[in-house]
């Protein structure tokens, strides 16, 4: 049995919740004590069964895509109502003449705006179209056999594996002993080219990150967004763009594209 | 003018703080009310609470913001239907006693591969469950569990040691040597 008053400590400590000098103190501990160093191989061999173990459920598709739709529907109703209130074109017919002309006034302003602003909306616009794109690509990833080409967790395997197949070299971490393991590598098509695909595991959940080259002309995704439920996070690194897909939140996604595109 | 404003930020909240963390709230409901049928309903009503109480939450972490209301949705749930499932908390015993065998480690390292730590977790009482599901499953620290469970640190603490304690007692001896619910003590 272990030692009474450790007990509690050996799961904070596993667990990482105990300060510098308190970690020393148990490490020191189990040196000598060999019942409380069985407490803590057993509780570490659980806590690895239950993480690899299959027991993440999870949200069915069908569940996922039922709340959305409830969703939408009570926003829709929402405005549906409004918009009953008060049709556009009726009003439109009892506007004033002086009314016309400051909307011809305003109309004018925003023209002349618009020609300065277009190119940046264009690039705006595309750079959503990639967003899109790139969370199209993650979700068609996760279905049945999409997710890899190449399954390795090593990256001397996938790196060359893009060798021939891309017109540049991605960068490749290992971030396993961050919590993160590389799972494999894909091709992939976004943005009008085609891409590399890296496929990391946090947790039970899985992050694609596409990687092209940065030339400054092609459209650039934003730096953060988010759509159907998935983070998209873009970061520029060494004349890459590197975008992270994924339903982590949003916190943790940041700090895995911190690591990754170091 | 209002009603717009509130669409949007419906919008938003439910993009940012429910959609994201939907596959955390299913897991979480599935490991509470143990079957999947239930936890869908559960999972339902916890967003169409998460986006109408969207105001209350403030910042940090948006998963465990909506795990607490997973959570609450589902103990209600358990009051109605299955007031039993929460009663079992207060039964608990961990059999103390027998140290453990030399080889117990050896044997541990098979049984958490197979479908009987599913089973040991399932059979844990409801409290311990969720600590260790949002512990191992979730990776969240203490901190996020109490704030999740609605608890101090220290129960979050100790809710995992006897949770670990006891899904290892089921693995190691099997839950056929379980003294039946109701009779403990």
């Amino acid at each position: 049995m272990a030692c009474k008053d450790k007990e509690l400590l050996l799961h904070a400590y596993s667990d990482g919740e105990l300060d510098l000098v308190r970690s020393l103190e148990i490490e020191e501990h189990v040196k000598t004590c060999a019942p409380c160093a069985q407490e803590l191989g057993e509780q570490q061999t659980l806590g690895k069964g239950i993480r690899s173990a299959n027991l993440y459920h999870r949200a069915p598709e069908s569940l996922r895509a039922r709340i959305i739709a409830t969703h939408h529907a009570a926003l829709t109703g929402g405005s549906e109502q409004s918009g009953r209130v008060e049709s556009p074109l009726r009003s439109v017919r009892r506007r004033p003449v002086l009314e016309w002309l400051a909307v011809a006034a305003a109309v004018i302003i925003a023209l002349g705006l618009g020609i300065r602003l277009i190119p940046g909306v264009l690039n705006a616009r595309r750079g959503d179209l990639v967003a899109e794109e790139l969370v199209a690509s993650h979700i068609r990833s996760l279905q049945p056999g999409h997710l890899m080409d190449v399954v390795s967790t090593d990256q001397h395997t996938v790196k060359p594996w893009f060798d021939g197949k891309l017109d540049f070299a991605p960068p490749v971490l290992d971030l396993a002993d961050q919590g993160y393991p590389l799972i494999g590598g894909r091709l992939d098509y976004v943005g009008s080219r085609n891409v590399a695909a890296l496929v990391y595991q946090s947790r039970k959940h899985y992050i694609n990150v596409f990687v092209w080259p940065d030339d400054g002309t092609e459209a650039k995704a934003p730096e953060f967004t988010s759509r159907q439920g998935y983070n998209v996070i873009c970061r520029s690194n060494g004349g890459m763009q590197l975008c992270g897909v994924s339903d982590v939140n949003s916190e943790d996604l940041r700090q895995f594209m911190k690591k990754v595109s170091r | 003018m209002r009603g717009d404003t509130r669409e949007t930020s419906g919008r938003l909240d439910f993009e940012q703080l429910v959609l994201p963390n939907l596959d955390a709230a299913y897991n979480l409901a599935r490991w509470l009310v143990r079957n999947p049928h239930d936890a869908e309903d559960v999972v339902q009503e916890a967003c169409l609470r998460a986006v109408r109480f969207s105001g209350g939450y403030q910042e940090g972490n948006a998963r465990a913001w909506l795990l607490r209301i997973v959570r609450n949705t589902a103990y209600s749930f358990l009051e109605k239907k299955r007031p039993g499932d929460l009663a079992e908390e207060f039964d608990e015993t961990i059999h103390a006693g027998e140290p453990m065998q030399r080889d117990a480690e050896t044997i541990l390292v098979q049984l958490v591969e197979s479908q009987k730590l599913q089973e040991a977790l399932e059979g844990l009482p409801v409290g311990f469950r969720e600590a260790i599901i949002q512990r191992e499953l979730e990776g969240f620290s203490y901190k996020q569990i109490s704030e999740v469970m609605d608890v101090p640190i220290g129960t979050v603490m100790s809710s995992l040691a006897r949770g670990r304690a006891q899904s290892r007692e089921r693995l190691l001896r099997g839950p056929g040597r379980e003294v039946p619910r109701g009779m403990q003590r």
